[in-house]
């Protein structure tokens, strides 16, 4: 497995966000990670990149324990996050943030500054701007272009479609099949079921910081989600 | 011609005030840390480059490039060692430990010196200058002025056109997303200390050939440099530049009235300056 998590717990303070969550994801695969508001999807990805700290063997990448690491660490390994809410550099323009994502690892691969401005065209235009002068579909791209810079085997993307107009998240969704044909495999954190089940493999469905339901995107039925996602038979 | 010579005097005592809030400007900037020792680690530094003229033989200019590397190891181990560990969401803890630090710094080069005023000997440099046909003035700052300039675009040009700037700004926009960039925000902070620290050392050459030092001098140059770089906006260095020539300008026209009125009159134009602006003149758009 590229990525595993075992038991996985988590707190803020004396809450406890997580209940023993495992998910595993294998190379190349795209996994989608539904669940409403206060799942625990974000705590989930904040865990996994290190932000949360955790025990060390809660997390496991290409079986070494990797969960007490820090997120420079976890990044190095080529675990890389597109964050909730975008988080931009303000004082880094457009380019510079891009750059940074590829500054400290740079693996071999597909993606450069001219492969993520073909990706997202705009991008090239704007690349001198403020990141934060740009539209909020605008930043998200520079955000999944900043995390594949470095050319990460893993690309976690926390709610990509939060906030944005139905037809910037179309383009953005329209760009993870030419993501993963770059060899990546992606995890997509989403609300919209819809969205994250038309590209995923496979799907884990979470409530109240536990994983209800694991299924296969193409078999899963609307009923099973629907008890996985609100906790109530259908 | 005397407002004008004054006037130009001012300016170029500025520059030594720039050079000593420059390394405070840029730990400001970097990682929002008000280091309250940073006066005494100027005169640390400064008897760091006079123990490499009076013990080693060495030239001032020498001593002082022997220092930096120093200094920039003394800055990133107290980063690493001290200061990493207090950082945070309060801002209190940093200014005790960097109090307690300046208390220490002060007494343990009270023990090692005595209290005796030194100087760095500069040889000619101390009394030369330059007749510039309106105005005469002094090599020594002159000097000290252009190295305030060197500093400030050196630190710019690495703040904006290198890989590690581009690092300090994101690190200082956002630790935690930082991170998620493989940037150990920890360890960006130890290489900015140690930056600071060159710049210190810069700051205490000059310190040290214009006039006398002694352990308990810190703390005033701490005021001074606080000051030009709250005139100047926090975090920016033109800015910091800008604040140090308008204490020095206050100050060298205080004096011509009155003698006694030189530090008086750097504090009242900080007071102005933040009656009318109280963001300093040029502040940064995202604090």
């Amino acid at each position: 497995m590229l990525l595993e998590t075992r038991g996985l717990t988590a707190n803020y303070g004396q809450f406890r966000a997580l209940f023993g969550v495992d998910i595993a994801i294998a190379p190349g695969e795209c996994v989608a990670i539904i669940g409403a508001n206060g799942a625990g999807k974000s705590t989930l990805m904040r865990s996994i990149t290190g932000i949360l700290r955790n025990d060390a063997q809660m997390v496991l990448h290409r079986g070494e324990s990797i969960g007490a690491l820090s997120s420079a660490e976890i990044m190095q390994r080529g675990i890389a996050m597109v964050p909730e809410g975008r988080r931009l550099f303000p004082s880094l323009t457009v380019e510079e943030n891009l750059l940074i994502g590829g500054q400290v690892r740079r693996a071999p691969g597909p993606w450069n500054l001219d492969a993520i401005y073909d990706l997202f065209p705009i991008l090239r235009e704007r690349r001198r701007n403020p990141g934060t002068a740009l539209s909020g579909g605008q930043q998200q791209m520079v955000a999944i272009g900043r995390a594949l810079m470095s050319n990460p085997e893993l690309l976690l993307c926390d709610e990509i479609s939060l906030g944005l107009a139905p037809v910037v998240i179309r383009d953005i969704y329209a760009a993870l099949p030419r993501i993963r044909a770059g060899g990546a495999a992606i995890v997509v954190v989403e609300q919209d079921i819809g969205k994250a089940l038309a590209v995923a493999d496979r799907v884990y469905c979470m409530m109240e910081g536990r994983v209800t339901l694991v299924a296969n995107a193409g078999d899963v039925t609307r009923q099973q989600i629907h008890a996985a996602y609100f906790g109530e038979a259908a | 011609m005397i407002w004008l010579d004054t006037l130009v005097q001012g300016i170029l005592l500025g520059g030594l005030y720039a050079l000593f809030a420059a390394g405070l400007s840029l730990v400001f900037g970097i990682m929002r840390l008000v280091n309250l020792a940073h006066g005494d680690l100027i005169v640390f530094a400064a008897y760091l480059v006079l123990l490499g003229v009076t013990l080693l033989g060495l030239s001032p200019w020498i001593a002082a490039l022997v220092a930096m590397p120093l200094m920039f190891g003394l800055g990133w181990l107290l980063q690493t060692v001290v200061l990493n560990r207090v950082l945070g969401k309060d801002i209190l803890p940093p200014l005790l430990v960097t109090f307690g630090l300046s208390v220490a710094l002060q007494n343990g080069l009270l023990e090692a010196f005595s209290a005796d005023s030194r100087r760095i000997p500069a040889g000619a440099l101390e009394g030369a200058s330059l007749d510039l046909g309106l105005v005469t003035v002094g090599v020594m700052p002159l000097l000290t002025f252009a190295s305030a300039i060197v500093v400030i675009v050196a630190l710019n040009g690495l703040f904006y056109h290198t890989a590690l700037g581009r690092a300090f700004r994101a690190t200082s926009d956002d630790a935690v997303t930082a991170g998620l960039m493989g940037i150990e925000p920890k360890r960006i902070f130890a290489i900015a200390t140690g930056l600071a620290m060159v710049v210190v050392t810069i700051a205490a050459l000059y310190l040290g050939m214009r006039s006398n030092f002694d352990p308990a001098i810190g703390p005033a140059r701490l005021i001074y440099a606080f000051e030009a770089v709250i005139i100047g906006g926090l975090g920016s260095l033109w800015g910091t530049l800008a604040g140090g020539v308008i204490i020095g300008v206050a100050q060298t026209f205080g004096a011509a009235v009155n003698p006694e009125w030189q530090i008086l009159a750097g504090h009242v134009a900080f007071l102005i300056v933040m009656l009318l602006k109280p963001r300093g003149l040029f502040p940064r758009a995202v604090d």
